[in-house]
């Protein structure tokens, strides 16, 4: 009788709990959600096409596309470097490197674009050298890049490498055995294994990166054409009142990073599926 | 597959006898890769960190606290400490909450929930604050309900801490869930044969076992509550002294050429960013000492 009250009363409770959190996250995350997708397509799809084919917008997000596309390349290439280097490799002063990865998330992103001025800006002593050459990194292009890869600097690391830690290296040394070098192993036998965190950290990067605002701002120089970006973009038609423009290109944003993250979440249940658990 | 099959006997014998070297032979290969690693990694992440450093070191010790000292930068930064503080709360207690419903308790899309919690990550900054602007603004859902009864919401405070409260859900849930899921249930069913209530069995088995998760996920949420920018900065309206965070102090030092103040805020900030970082590599290894001890 008295398990029974308990068991009756927990339920309750069970449930409250679960109205109370799901009302917190459906006001906090949905509700702003909805709104902002039904605002952009209230007009309709034609006022929707009309922003969207904006030279500026359009460049605006070309330009996002192809900065994040540029530091994705390089990230995926390093980032898999660096996990393997910080799990294989022993060398003096791992830990710290180790601890030091994840700076990149904990530094404002407004510190982070300041930084990069103060090291490549116009005024410094890298700023100079390269403009005597008429290269440029701030207020240009490789800025953009630059900024990129910063913030996004640990995802491929921390996709990866917990996956070589847990690898069975029975594998790597049989190759080795039957006379495969470093690079066939790795090739043949280890990176099909990685690819799936490799992509996982390369998709979450990715999505960062069409998103990242405050690093880009100090770096770009906000000059429309050249270095604006799809959130400087909506940043400024925000400032200047255009409300629905703004409201276009950021659900172009939004619906890439859903994309992205349905992609991601597939691929993990694909590569779940195909490991067998 | 078929080429190697090819190898021939001696010098598969060979390879045998001396896997030991079989490893070694790519040890100037390893020194180069851990070099290029090193390299990247100090160019990308230690040079600019240093360069910052550096810039207000050669102003001197005085200028920097001096700069520190304008009342707009310690209000800055007390604003910052405060919507920090609150959105740390309200979201801990939250995410704690969350993460026990996903994990434990079975309900009809508790997927799509899963999904929902990790959206945030995926949102521009930007995009979070117009989303706030467009709810509760005044012409906003919300907002034109909300305004008529004076309660202003954007271009004020609580748009601030609410933006920072939106870019900073996930990060208690999403690293709870998989403490809570390698805890499994026995212990919380034990303490629930034994008579414990609920709220007895969270204060007493429950919390206990995932105080590192959460100590983690509280410096997450704190790192990115002091740091957010794009969201805040839209629904601030920045008015100097009043609106303005620490991170927006140093954007608007940048813009209006007086720099000093914002390079002594960006210190400041990016000590704390790795007083923090500290922090969160303590609270790790105590998180993976303790799966460890785990049978």
């Amino acid at each position: 009788m008295e398990a029974h009250a308990v068991t009756s009363h927990n339920r309750g409770s069970d449930l409250a709990l679960r109205w109370t959190t799901l009302f917190y996250l459906g006001v906090m995350v949905v509700l702003p959600m909805v709104t902002l997708c039904v605002q952009a397509a209230s007009p309709g799809i034609e006022p929707f096409w009309r922003a969207l084919s904006d030279p500026y917008a359009w460049h605006a997000l070309k330009l996002t596309f192809l900065t994040a596309f540029v530091m994705v390349v390089i990230n995926a290439v390093t980032g898999t470097a660096t996990a393997w280097v910080l799990v294989r490799y022993d060398f003096p002063g791992r830990s710290l490197v180790n601890a030091l990865i994840d700076l990149p998330f904990a530094v404002p992103t407004v510190v982070t674009g300041l930084m990069l001025v103060v090291l490549y800006g116009p005024s410094s002593a890298i700023g100079t050298v390269l403009g005597r050459f008429g290269w440029g990194v701030i207020y240009q292009q490789p800025g953009i890049v630059l900024a990129l890869l910063f913030v996004s600097y640990p995802f491929v690391i921390r996709s990866v490498q917990p996956v070589l830690m847990e690898l069975d290296r029975a594998e790597e040394e049989a190759a080795a055995t039957l006379g495969a070098g470093a690079w066939t192993t790795f090739r043949r036998v280890t990176l099909p294994v990685l690819w799936p965190s490799i992509l996982t950290g390369s998709g979450l990067s990715f999505s960062r990166a069409l998103g990242e605002f405050g690093s880009v701002v100090m770096v770009a120089g906000n000059h429309p054409l050249l270095t604006k970006t799809a959130p400087l973009h909506i940043y400024g038609e925000i400032e200047s009142g255009n409300r629905h423009a703004a409201l276009v290109v950021s659900s172009v944003l939004l619906a890439s990073s859903l994309l992205i993250l349905l992609g991601l979440n597939a691929l993990q249940r694909w590569g779940g599926v195909n490991h067998g658990d | 597959m078929a080429t190697d099959l090819g190898v021939d006997q001696t010098k598969l014998q060979s390879r045998a006898l001396n896997l030991g070297q079989a490893v070694r032979p790519s040890s100037l290969g390893r020194w180069l890769l851990t070099g290029a690693v090193l390299g990247w990694f100090a160019i990308l992440i230690l040079v600019p960190s240093l360069a910052l450093v550096r810039q207000v070191a050669v102003g001197g010790l005085k200028p920097f606290l001096l700069a520190l000292a304008r009342p707009e930068v310690q209000r800055a930064f007390g604003m910052s400490l405060g919507i920090t503080a609150l959105a740390t709360v309200v979201n801990t207690i939250f995410g704690i909450g969350l993460a026990l419903v996903l994990t434990r308790q079975r309900f009809w899309g508790r997927a799509l929930v899963d999904g929902v919690v990790d959206l945030p990550f995926a949102i521009s900054p930007i995009v979070a604050g117009l989303m706030l602007i467009v709810l509760y603004g005044p012409e906003g859902w919300l907002g034109r309900w909300l305004e008529p009864h004076g309660v202003r919401v954007v271009y004020a405070v609580p748009g601030m801490i609410l933006a920072t409260m939106f870019v900073t859900v996930p990060f208690v849930v999403r690293e709870l869930v998989p403490v809570l899921r390698e805890l499994g249930e026995e212990y919380e069913q034990a303490a629930h044969t034994l008579g414990a209530g609920r709220w007895r069995t969270f204060w007493s088995v429950t919390l206990p076992s995932i105080r590192w998760g959460v100590a983690y996920g509280v410096t997450l949420t704190v790192a990115r509550s002091l740091g957010e920018f794009g969201a805040v900065l839209v629904v601030s309206g920045n008015v100097i002294g009043h609106t303005q965070t620490a991170t927006l102090y140093i954007e608007e030092g940048v813009e209006s050429f007086h720099p000093e103040g914002a390079y002594a805020a960006s210190l400041v900030l990016a000590a704390i960013s790795f007083i923090l970082l500290v922090g969160m590599d303590f609270v790790r290894k105590h998180l993976e000492g303790g799966r460890e001890n785990r049978p």
